[in-house]
């Protein structure tokens, strides 16, 4: 909030103000009903293993991140250009792999990775989107500077809580928002299911008939599918629901059997059709795979979209934004540095007490290493794995991330955060103005991961 | 809608239905068990509470002998008793976070916090002084969950499957209350009028909620006929297997009217409904009220698998 200089930047003004005036206890008192309010409405993260002590809360802190309005068109003009490169890298590489000939990036890299699917290859999904719906991480590191931490173009979660926050905040404090003048997100759904509908198969004779496709109530966002699909207003259907006759996918209705067009799906790769990828799966649907490639079903996002989002394509990223748009990026990539390369890895090993090393195919703050944050011994224990298997790995430096206040146990104070809009890809790019703002909860820690102990925060763009 | 959904939301409303019987049994049991005693034991009485409950053999092969507080502990908040409350409120609650996205949020939220403050009562801390206010709880959180049902929900399917489980379940309840209870008072009747047997025709009328809506119909004391009768073909009793089955028979049309499409269950539900409509009283009991109520609840099982079958719920 203060931002780098120490000042209260001009869109927290009429926030601290405001805070200026509280008192913690109310403050105390609000983060509780807040809780409650959540508690209630079963808006938990399922942990596997046991039903009811499975379900958690994501810790909420009720202080918002605020936008200003002219840096949020900044974010949208490089997100929107991410995106659509993002999706043009996708088709490519799945047809006429031109990038690779062009030498931008290692052939390898793409053949030897294993969110690469040659079954892809030649497949054309309806209006060549790959990548329906992306969740783009950024972190603030300087008065004007958002970074691109990472992409997730497969199956990105946590939009619900977007919407969820929302709703308790606008509950809590409606006089806050009679201070601020903050952009809506609650048109999500709309706006997503407009975005299935436009990528249905050609040809239907009927309005298009979608389902999202959860493994079941043990996902540990199984919360976020139920969520998404009632507030579309569209069939939650599992693996069961469904099967192929006829060369069609269909659901099991009251009525019989019942033809779906386009699949919202929730589950991995892997598991979606067992005839073609992992046969022991029973989240997935046998024949599916056939019903997609002959065009009779769309699958959001599409199968192979993962390639996009490996940790090893990352760092290739500005490169494959100027190949397919002419332009440099708008959003600058965090400087990464890939430990396949001998130079790379070389200058990793020499500073390893300065960067943080991830796994390339990790996720949720697992199997990596925050140099600054960790002990000596715990330094030389890593480096030992890095050189055991160096392509596994990638290094960047710590940032210093931005914080915002945050309602701690004995005061309000500041802690870092992260943000990730939601774009969805469709017949035209739609961005909710807003997006999942996770939170550090441990003073001066840098991971905002809710399996980590991260809590979220509502997140808001300023009108103009 | 899917197959599963309208399972899911016929077994949730079965249980939360079943939840309220159970506290009602309960209660009436616990009544009965408070009364003055001239050296013989209660337990006909726990025994009569478990058989109408359907839980006897269980509670045998768990606890042998049976005792107040272990009777009390098995239907309140055993999980290994698939009809306790604690059993029902689990499997209410878990059908209903399958079928999240069929539930409004007043329905979900009555159902998730009901199983929250359930599931929060440490069964050591109910002492017989707290008991009635417990099951007093259970049957306003059924009474939430049913409100919440009746006055947010849509008038579709959804709605249809949830009225067909709850009276499928009520009826069941109903019948086998009947069966067992009037089984067991039918031996006092010799000892008609005695302050006992009145406690115990009025415990009967209470389990079902009607001790006093009985005056109000009959003006009158209470009679085995009469009691019979009320349980069984008065339709202004919202408990009657009559009442139960005038509810299914219009759920069961409405499901047939907005899909366009009858099924053997309908004709099934209005055959033993129309049975219900037509019955006298006095030759039911001349050709036997257990053996009726018995045909009953045969009928009852069969109309469900019908339905089932009907309408896709596991294929």
């Amino acid at each position: 909030m203060n931002g780098f200089g120490g000042e209260v930047r001009a869109p927290y003004r009429a926030l601290a103000d405001w805070l200026g005036v509280q008192h913690l206890d109310t403050l105390r008192q609000k983060s509780a009903e807040a809780e409650v309010l959540f508690r209630r409405s079963g808006i938990t993260f399922a942990v596997y293993g046991a039903e009811e002590a499975g379900e958690r809360l994501i810790p909420f802190d009720i202080l918002p991140r605020i936008i200003a309005a002219e840096e949020w068109r900044r974010l949208e003009l490089g997100i929107e250009q991410r995106v659509r490169a993002l999706n043009a890298f996708l088709y490519d590489i799945y047809h006429r792999q031109e990038i690779l000939k062009a030498g931008k990036i290692p052939e390898e890299l793409i053949t030897q990775n294993s969110a690469f699917l040659p079954e892809m290859i030649g497949v054309d999904p309806p209006r060549g989107v790959y990548s329906h719906i992306i969740g783009v991480d950024l972190v603030r590191t300087g008065e004007n500077d958002f970074m691109v931490l990472e992409d997730n173009t497969r199956t990105p979660s946590g939009v619900s809580y977007m919407l969820e926050n929302r709703e308790t905040m606008m509950h809590l404090f409606p006089d806050l928002f009679s201070r601020n003048r903050v952009r809506p997100v609650e048109n999500y759904p709309d706006a997503l299911l407009k975005t299935l509908e436009s990528v249905a198969p050609g040809n239907l004779d009927a309005e298009p008939t979608i389902a999202l496709l959860t493994p079941g109530v043990y996902n540990s966002a199984y919360f976020e599918h139920s969520f998404l699909a009632d507030q579309m207003g569209v069939e939650l259907v599992e693996s069961t629901d469904l099967v192929v006759i006829d060369g069609l996918l269909r659901m099991k209705t009251t009525e019989g059997l019942k033809r779906v067009d386009v699949l919202y799906r929730r589950v991995d790769d892997d598991f979606l059709d067992p005839l073609v990828f992992d046969p022991t799966s029973l989240l997935g649907v046998p024949g599916i795979f056939d019903v997609y490639r002959s065009g009779r079903v769309t699958i959001v996002n599409a199968p192979g979209a993962g390639i996009a989002d490996d940790k090893a394509i990352y760092s290739y990223i500005p490169a494959i934004i100027e190949f397919y748009t002419g332009k440099s990026p708008i959003l600058p990539n965090v400087e990464t540095y890939n430990c396949r390369e001998p130079s790379s890895l070389k200058y990793v090993l020499e500073h390893l007490a300065e960067l943080v090393v991830k796994e390339v195919h990790g996720s949720g703050g697992y199997g990596m290493l925050v140099g600054p944050k960790s002990t000596k011994e715990q330094i030389e224990a890593f480096r030992a794995k890095l050189i055991a298997n160096p392509t596994n790995y990638i290094a960047q430096p710590t940032l210093a991330l931005s914080t915002c206040p945050t309602l701690a146990d004995s005061s309000v104070s500041a802690r870092h955060l992260d943000l990730r809009p939601f774009v969805l890809i469709g017949d035209q790019v739609r961005l909710m103005p807003g997006g999942l703002t996770r939170v550090a909860l441990k003073k001066g820690s840098l991971v905002v991961n809710s399996s980590q102990g991260g809590g979220t925060k509502d997140t808001w763009v300023l009108q103009e | 809608m899917l197959g599963r959904t309208a399972n899911d939301l016929y077994w949730l409303s079965r249980y939360i239905e079943r939840a309220e019987n159970i506290a009602r049994l309960l209660e009436v049991g616990y009544r009965i068990v408070l009364l003055p005693r001239e050296g013989e034991s209660f337990h006909e009485e726990w025994r009569s509470t478990l058989e109408s409950a359907g839980c006897l053999q269980g509670y045998v092969q768990r606890h042998g002998e049976l005792m107040s507080q272990n009777v009390i502990d098995y239907m309140l908040f055993d999980t290994s008793n698939p009809s306790s409350i604690a059993s029902c409120l689990a499997s209410a609650r878990r059908n209903g976070r399958a079928q999240r996205t069929a539930l409004t949020r007043e329905m979900w939220e009555s159902l998730n916090s009901a199983w929250l403050e359930f599931s929060a009562i440490r069964p050591a801390t109910v002492t017989s002084n707290s008991l009635p206010e417990l099951l007093d709880w259970v049957r306003s959180r059924s009474a939430l969950y049913r409100g919440a049902l009746l006055n947010t929900i849509l008038r579709n399917d959804t709605y249809y499957f949830s009225q067909v489980g709850t009276f499928i379940e009520r009826a069941d309840s109903t019948a086998r209350i009947l069966d067992v209870k009037y089984y067991h008072l039918l031996p006092s009747s010799e000892m008609v009028g005695s302050e006992k047997d009145n406690y115990q025709w009025a415990a009967l009328l209470r389990s079902v909620s009607a001790h006093r809506s009985y005056r109000w119909v009959f003006k009158d004391h209470y009679r085995p006929l009469k009691i019979a009768d009320f349980m069984i073909l008065n339709r202004q009793m919202p408990r009657s297997l009559r009442s139960c089955y005038d509810e299914l028979t219009a759920a069961l049309r409405d499901l047939a009217v907005f899909y366009g499409i009858r099924h053997d269950c309908q004709t099934t539900a209005e055959a033993t409904r129309d049975l219900l409509l037509e019955a006298d009283m006095r030759n039911i009991f001349q050709s036997g009220l257990h053996e009726f109520v018995q045909d009953f609840i045969g009928r009852n099982n069969k109309l469900g698998n019908e339905i089932s079958a009907a309408y896709h719920f596991s294929d």
